[in-house]
C-alpha cells in the first residue's frame, strides 16, 4: 500500500470515501509520521494524538454506518496555533500564553470539527504572527524539511513545514503580511491567503484585525481550494466578514488541471516586485514560469504599481499600531501567565507591567512600542494617519492593474530560505522581507503562493505568488491549478516528491534540479 | 483623605466669579444584549455569568455591533436635538485597567453618531436655560470591580480587587454638553435640571430604565470658575460619579465654593477628576491629568463604519414621544393644575398614571388626588411603584364609583385594598364585599330610631334646637351600617326624625 | 522626523504596560530609531486629497440583531484566571483610577 502521508488531501479523501482506507489508518499514519520527523522538523507545538484517533474512529463508524459527509471527512489537519482550539492548548507562540486552552473554537476550527476533518494539533509559528521565520516562537524555531538548518518561513512556518514534510496534507495558517504565502514559498508548499473577509477571523488571536486573513496550507493547489471551500463563508461573529456566496474553489481548480484554462488570460508582472534585490535562482525560475505561461497562451505583461514602495513601511506602522493595542488584553486578569513584580509593591498595574515583560518576546515587545509611539498623541497623523492614505494608493495601483489584467503575478519572496539566524538581529532586513507579500493584506486581495521549481544555486524551493481582485478567489485556484499542472508535466513529478527523505539516517538536500 | 477644603460662602464666590458648567452623562441603554455581543444585557445574578469570549476580551474574540442600541442611540440623539452623523465610526480608546476587559475601551472618538444638539431646560423659577450639546456617541461599559481587605471598601486600603464582567460591555450612550456659561447663582440648579431632562427624555423614549440609584444615569460634572471681568476660563475640574440629581446640585455648589476660595487666596486649580462623597456633601482629589491620558485613539478595525440612511434616521424621528416639557406644559394647561399640583404628580412619577386614569375618563383632579395620595401611601409602604399595584382603568372605574355616589371616600378606600389584594375590579369588590353606600332610607330610618330611642338626652337637646348634639346620633347609625352610609344623608334624616318625634 | 530617546522609550513602556529593563530600553531605542527612519517616509507621499483606508474591503451598517446568545458557563469563563476568588477574578491591588 502507498504510504498515505505521501498522498494529497485529494486522494486520502477518495481512498477515505471509498473505505479503502480507515480515517484511523490514516491518522496513525500521520502521527507516526509527526513521531518520526518532528524531533527534527519542530512543526508541532502541541500533537493531540489520543483526541485525533478518537474523532478519527468516530467519523469511520459514520462512514460504516452509511452516513454520507464531507469530501475531506476523515483527513487530517494541523491548526496554527493562532486559532482557538477547546480541546488544544492555544499559545500563538508565545509564552504569556503557555498552556492556555480556550472555552471555545474558532469559527475555522468549528467548520474543520463540521466538516469531519481530523486536528492533528497545533502548529508552531512566530510569537503573535511577527515574524517571517518563526526563530520567534517562544518555543523554538521550526526547521525547513528541505534544509533542517534553514527557516520554514513565518509566521506560519509550523504550518507549512508540517506539511512539506509530510506530517499532514492540510494545515491551516493565517496571513497578515505572507504569514501563509512566503512559508508556502520557502518549504515548496501552497498557501492562499483568501480575500479580507471571505474566512471569518472570529477566534484566531488577533495581530492585525485590518490585515489578518486565515487560509489554507497544502501540497496542491486543489487541496488547498478543498479546505478553502470548508472553511470560507460568512460569520456572523465577524463584523469585517462579507456575506455572499462564493464560488467552489475546488471546483475552480479542478477547471484549471483540465483544458486550456490559461489561454487569452491577461497575466501582470508587477514591475516593483521583480526587480533589485531578488536572488539570482528566484529570478529565474520565476522568468520560467512566466515562459510557460506565455507557452500556454496566457498573455504577459508588465504593470506599474509606483506606491508599492511605501507598501512595507505602510504595513509597519499600521501593524504594530493595531497590535499594540490587540495584544493589551494579555494583562494577567483573566487568562494567560501572571508574574508578581521582583521587588516593590504587589499591584495590579506593576503585575500586568512584569507579567508583559517577561511574557513577550523581543519582536513583540519592539512592534508594540513602535505601535504605541505611531498611536500617540502628536504621531497619529504623521505615522498611522498616513499610513493609511499608503493603503488607499496602493488600492489604487492594484486597481489601475487589474483594469488591464486578469492576475498579477510576482516572486513569493525575493528569496529562497535563509539560513537559521541569519537575519534575527536585523529587524529591517526582515521586514523587508516581506515586500512581495505586504501589498496584497493592504489592499485585502486575495494571493496564492505555489513552487515553481528549487534555485539552482541552492537547491531550495521558489514560489510564484499570484494575486487577484477582492472577491476572485477562484481565479487563482484556476490559473494557479494550471500552472501546477504545466510545471508537473515539464517535471515529471512534483515538486514536493524531490524534498529530502527526513527518516533516512543521513540527509541530502535534493540534487535534481528540478525543471 | 485630604484635609477638609476651605470654602467661601456661595454669594461671595458668584460675587467674585462666573461658574462655567459642562456634563457628560452616561447614559446605559435597555437593550437585551450587551452592545458587542450577544449576551444578555442583565447583572442581577451570579457573578460573570453572562460573559463570552467577546465581552471577556479572551484571544481571539471580535466585536459585533447591537443593531438595537444604533437606533436607540439615534433616536437620542434626535431627541437632543442633534443631528446624525451621515458615517459614523467606533474607535479604540487605549487604557489599562482590570475592569477593561480589552485594555481598550470601544467608544466613538471624531465621529461621533450624533452631534450639534441642544436641550432646553426650566428651573423652579421660572427660568428657562438653553444647553448647548455636543455631541452623543456610543461607548461601553466597563466591568465592576469589588475592593476586598480596605476598611472601607474603597480603593484606597484594599488588599485586592475583584473583578465581574457581567456589567462589560453593556451599551452606553454619553451626550456631552458645550461649555455652559451664564448659569450664575442658578449653576447648580441648572446642573439638576439639565441631568432630571435628560433621564426623562431617555425615559419617554424607553431607550433605558432611567434609574440614577442603579446606575442607567451617571453624571460628571465640569466646573470652572472665571473671575469677574476676565474672559479667560479658569481650570476646570471633573466630578466623577455623581449620581443623584439632588447630588449633582450639591456637587456643583460645592465645586463653586471650594475653588472660589483656592483662587481668592492667590492658589491655582489643579487640573484633576475629582470623587464625589455622598455622605460628607464634598468631593476630593482624584487623578491629575497628564500625559498618561494619551489613549491612542484609532478606528476600531474590527468593526465597520455605522452610515444611517437618511430614510432610516426619518423613519425614527417619527417615532420619538412628545418632548417631555412640552407634554408637562400641555397636561398641566389641561387638567387645571398650579405648578405645585403639577410637581407633586412629576416627583411622583405619575405623570403617565395620572393621564391614563384621565384618559379612562376621571376628572383631572380625582385622579391626581387618588394616585399621589392613597395609592402612593400604600405603594410606599410596599416598597414598589404606584403603577405596579393598581391599573389607571380601576382607578378610574373607583373615581366614577365615589362621584356616582355609590361609594364614600372611605368606602373606596377599602374597594382600593380589594382590587389592590386581587380581588378583582372596584365594581367587583363592591359586590362581592358588599361595600356599597345604601342609598334606602328605609334600614336607614330604623337605625336612626333605634339610636334615637336608645339616648332620649340627646334627642330632647335636638329638639330644644341644639343642632351639634345630633353628631352623637350620625355616629351610632353609622356604626350601625357599619359605614356603608352617606353621612350627610343620616344627619338630614337624624332631623328630620327627631323634629317628628 | 525626531530622533528617539531613551526617556521617550520608557515613556511608552509605561503607556503599553512592559516593565522594560534598562538594557532592553537601550536596544530598542536603537531598533526603533532606525525602523522610524525608514517608515516615516509614508508622510511625504500621501497628501491632503488622498482619503485613508481603515478597512481593506468597505462595508457599512454590519448590525447584529439584539437577541441573546448563549454565554459561556462561569467555570468556563473563569478556567484561564491566573487567580480567582468565587466566581469573580482576583487581581492584586489597585491604585489609581482609571
Amino acid at each position: 500500500m502507498t504510504d498515505l502521508t505521501s498522498l494529497s488531501a485529494a486522494d486520502l479523501a477518495a481512498l477515505l470515501t471509498s473505505r479503502e482506507v480507515s480515517s484511523v489508518e490514516a491518522t496513525r499514519a500521520h502521527l507516526d509520521r509527526i513521531d518520526a520527523v518532528d524531533p527534527d522538523i519542530h512543526a508541532f507545538l502541541h500533537v493531540a494524538a489520543e483526541g485525533a484517533l478518537a474523532s478519527a474512529s468516530r467519523v469511520d463508524e459514520r462512514r460504516a454506518a452509511g452516513e454520507s459527509l464531507g469530501e475531506l471527512a476523515g483527513v487530517p489537519i494541523a491548526i496554527k496555533d493562532v486559532l482557538t482550539t477547546n480541546d488544544m492548548p492555544s499559545t500563538a507562540g508565545s509564552r504569556i500564553l503557555e498552556g492556555w486552552v480556550p472555552p471555545y473554537d474558532a469559527t475555522v476550527v468549528r467548520r474543520l470539527r463540521e466538516a469531519d476533518l481530523i486536528p492533528l494539533g497545533k502548529t508552531n509559528m512566530d510569537e503573535f504572527a511577527m515574524g517571517s521565520s518563526t526563530e520567534h516562537s517562544a518555543y523554538g524555531p521550526t526547521h525547513n524539511p528541505w534544509d533542517l538548518d534553514r527557516i520554514p518561513g513565518g509566521s506560519g512556518g509550523g504550518s507549512a513545514a508540517a506539511v512539506a514534510a509530510f506530517e499532514a496534507p492540510l494545515a491551516l495558517g493565517s496571513d497578515t503580511g505572507g504569514s501563509i504565502r512566503q512559508p508556502a514559498a520557502v518549504t515548496g508548499s501552497v498557501g492562499v491567503k483568501p480575500t479580507y473577509g471571505a474566512v471569518s477571523r472570529y477566534g484566531a488571536i488577533a495581530l492585525a484585525s485590518s490585515l489578518d486573513q486565515v487560509g489554507p496550507v497544502s501540497r496542491t493547489v486543489l487541496d488547498a481550494a478543498l479546505l478553502h471551500d470548508v472553511i470560507a463563508g460568512h460569520d456572523p461573529l465577524d463584523s469585517t466578514s462579507l456575506d455572499e456566496t462564493w464560488p467552489s474553489m475546488a471546483q475552480a481548480a479542478r477547471a484549471g488541471r483540465t483544458g486550456d484554462a490559461l489561454k487569452g488570460v491577461r497575466v501582470g508582472i508587477v514591475r516593483q516586485l521583480a526587480g533589485e534585490g531578488f536572488q539570482a535562482g528566484v529570478k529565474q525560475r520565476f522568468d520560467e514560469a512566466v515562459a510557460l505561461l506565455t507557452a500556454a497562451g496566457a498573455e504577459v505583461i508588465e504593470v506599474s504599481a509606483p506606491s508599492f514602495e511605501y507598501a512595507v513601511a505602510a504595513y509597519y506602522l499600521i501593524l504594530p499600531a493595531e497590535a499594540s493595542s490587540n495584544l493589551a488584553r494579555f494583562d494577567s486578569v483573566r487568562f494567560g501567565m501572571r508574574v508578581m513584580p521582583a521587588d516593590g509593591p504587589v499591584t495590579s498595574e506593576r503585575v500586568m507591567s512584569a507579567t508583559r515583560d517577561a511574557g513577550f518576546g523581543p519582536e513583540v515587545k519592539r512592534r508594540i512600542i513602535l505601535g504605541t509611539y505611531a498611536l500617540s498623541a502628536g504621531y497619529y497623523d504623521a505615522y498611522y494617519g498616513s499610513a493609511q492614505k499608503v493603503r488607499t494608493l496602493i488600492q489604487r495601483d492594484f486597481n489601475d492593474a487589474f483594469g488591464k489584467v486578469d492576475v498579477l503575478i510576482s516572486p513569493s519572496a525575493p528569496t529562497t530560505a535563509f539560513r537559521l539566524g541569519e537575519k534575527l538581529n536585523d529587524p529591517m532586513a526582515m521586514y523587508l522581507n516581506d515586500i512581495t507579500t505586504i501589498p496584497a493584506n493592504l489592499a485585502g486581495i486575495p494571493g496564492m503562493g505555489l513552487p515553481i521549481g528549487l534555485a539552482p544555486e541552492d537547491g531550495l524551493p521558489v514560489g510564484m505568488q499570484i494575486m487577484a481582485p477582492a472577491r476572485s478567489d477562484a481565479r487563482l485556484y484556476t490559473i494557479g491549478a494550471a500552472l501546477e499542472r504545466l510545471l508537473e508535466e515539464t517535471w515529471g513529478h512534483t515538486l514536493i516528491s524531490r524534498a529530502p527523505d527526513l527518516t533516512a539516517t543521513e540527509m541530502f538536500a535534493s540534487e535534481e534540479g528540478a525543471i | 483623605m485630604a484635609a477638609k477644603a476651605a470654602l467661601m460662602d456661595y454669594e461671595s464666590a458668584l460675587a467674585k466669579f462666573e461658574p462655567v458648567l459642562g456634563f457628560e452623562v452616561h447614559v446605559e441603554l435597555n437593550t437585551k444584549t450587551k452592545m458587542f455581543c450577544g449576551c444578555a444585557n442583565e447583572f442581577g445574578q451570579g457573578a460573570n455569568t453572562n460573559t463570552c469570549p467577546t465581552c471577556l476580551g479572551l484571544p481571539g474574540g471580535l466585536p459585533q455591533v447591537n443593531g438595537k442600541a444604533i437606533e436607540s442611540s439615534i433616536r437620542l440623539g434626535l431627541a437632543l436635538g442633534c443631528e446624525i452623523a451621515e458615517s459614523s465610526r467606533f474607535a479604540r480608546k487605549n487604557y489599562f485597567y482590570p475592569d477593561t476587559a480589552k485594555d481598550f475601551q470601544t467608544s466613538q472618538y471624531d465621529e461621533p453618531i450624533a452631534f450639534e444638539g441642544s436641550l432646553t431646560i426650566e428651573l423652579s423659577s421660572g427660568r428657562q436655560v438653553t444647553i448647548p450639546i455636543e455631541r452623543a456617541h456610543m461607548e461601553e461599559d466597563a466591568g465592576k470591580l469589588t475592593h476586598v481587605g480596605g476598611a472601607t471598601g474603597r480603593i484606597q486600603g484594599a488588599e485586592h480587587s475583584l473583578v465581574d464582567y457581567n456589567r462589560g460591555g453593556v451599551p452606553l450612550v454619553e451626550i456631552v454638553t458645550k461649555m455652559i456659561e451664564g448659569g450664575e447663582a442658578d449653576a447648580p440648579e441648572i446642573g439638576r435640571a439639565y441631568v432630571a431632562a435628560v433621564r426623562e427624555i431617555v425615559k419617554a423614549l424607553g431607550v433605558s430604565n432611567a434609574r440614577m440609584e442603579e446606575g442607567n444615569v451617571r453624571c460628571d460634572a465640569n466646573v470652572s470658575l472665571r473671575p469677574r471681568g476676565s474672559n479667560v476660563l479658569g481650570t476646570r475640574t471633573e466630578t466623577k460619579n455623581v449620581n443623584s440629581l439632588r447630588s449633582v446640585e450639591r456637587a456643583v455648589r460645592y465645586e463653586i465654593q471650594r475653588q472660589a476660595a483656592i483662587l481668592d487666596a492667590g492658589g491655582t486649580i489643579v487640573q484633576e477628576t475629582r470623587h464625589w462623597h455622598e455622605d460628607t456633601g464634598t468631593t476630593s482629589a482624584g487623578r491629575p491629568k497628564s500625559d498618561a491620558d494619551d489613549y491612542r485613539y484609532f478606528p476600531e478595525p474590527d468593526l465597520v463604519p455605522v452610515a444611517p440612511s437618511r430614510e432610516w434616521v426619518e423613519e425614527l424621528r417619527a417615532t420619538l414621544p412628545e418632548p417631555p416639557a412640552q407634554r408637562r406644559a400641555r397636561l398641566r394647561e389641561a387638567w387645571g393644575f398650579t405648578a405645585l399640583e403639577m410637581q407633586d404628580v412629576e416627583n411622583s412619577d405619575l405623570l403617565d398614571a395620572v393621564e391614563a386614569t384621565v384618559a379612562q375618563g376621571a376628572s383631572a383632579a380625582s385622579a391626581r388626588k387618588w394616585w399621589t395620595g392613597e395609592i402612593a401611601r400604600l405603594a410606599n409602604a410596599q416598597g414598589v411603584a404606584a403603577e405596579a399595584l393598581v391599573a389607571p382603568k380601576h382607578v378610574a372605574e373607583l373615581v366614577a364609583l365615589v362621584d356616582a355616589g355609590t361609594l364614600t371616600d372611605r368606602l373606596a378606600r377599602q374597594v382600593l385594598e380589594g382590587v389592590i389584594a386581587g380581588e378583582g375590579s372596584p365594581e367587583q369588590v363592591v359586590a362581592t364585599r358588599g361595600l356599597a353606600v345604601v342609598s334606602d332610607d328605609g334600614p336607614l330610618i330604623a337605625a336612626i330610631d333605634d339610636a334615637l330611642a336608645a339616648q332620649p338626652d340627646v334627642l330632647a337637646k335636638i329638639q330644644d334646637g341644639k343642632v351639634q348634639a345630633a353628631g352623637a346620633i350620625i355616629g351610632a347609625v353609622m356604626k350601625a351600617m357599619r359605614g356603608q352610609a352617606d353621612a350627610a344623608r343620616v344627619r338630614e334624616l337624624v332631623l328630620e326624625r327627631a323634629g317628628q318625634q | 522626523m525626531p530622533e528617539i530617546s531613551a526617556e521617550q522609550v520608557a515613556h511608552l513602556a509605561e503607556l503599553a504596560r512592559i516593565d522594560l529593563s534598562a538594557d532592553e530600553i537601550e536596544s530598542l531605542t536603537r531598533d526603533l530609531g532606525q525602523i522610524v527612519d525608514s517608515v516615516a517616509k509614508v508622510s511625504e507621499v500621501a497628501g491632503d486629497d488622498v482619503p485613508a483606508t481603515s478597512h481593506p474591503v468597505p462595508l457599512a451598517n454590519v448590525f447584529r440583531d439584539d437577541s441573546p446568545r448563549p454565554s459561556l458557563t462561569v467555570e468556563q469563563a473563569l478556567s484561564g484566571a491566573p487567580d480567582r476568588e468565587g466566581d469573580r477574578f482576583r487581581v492584586p491591588a489597585i491604585l489609581d483610577e482609571e
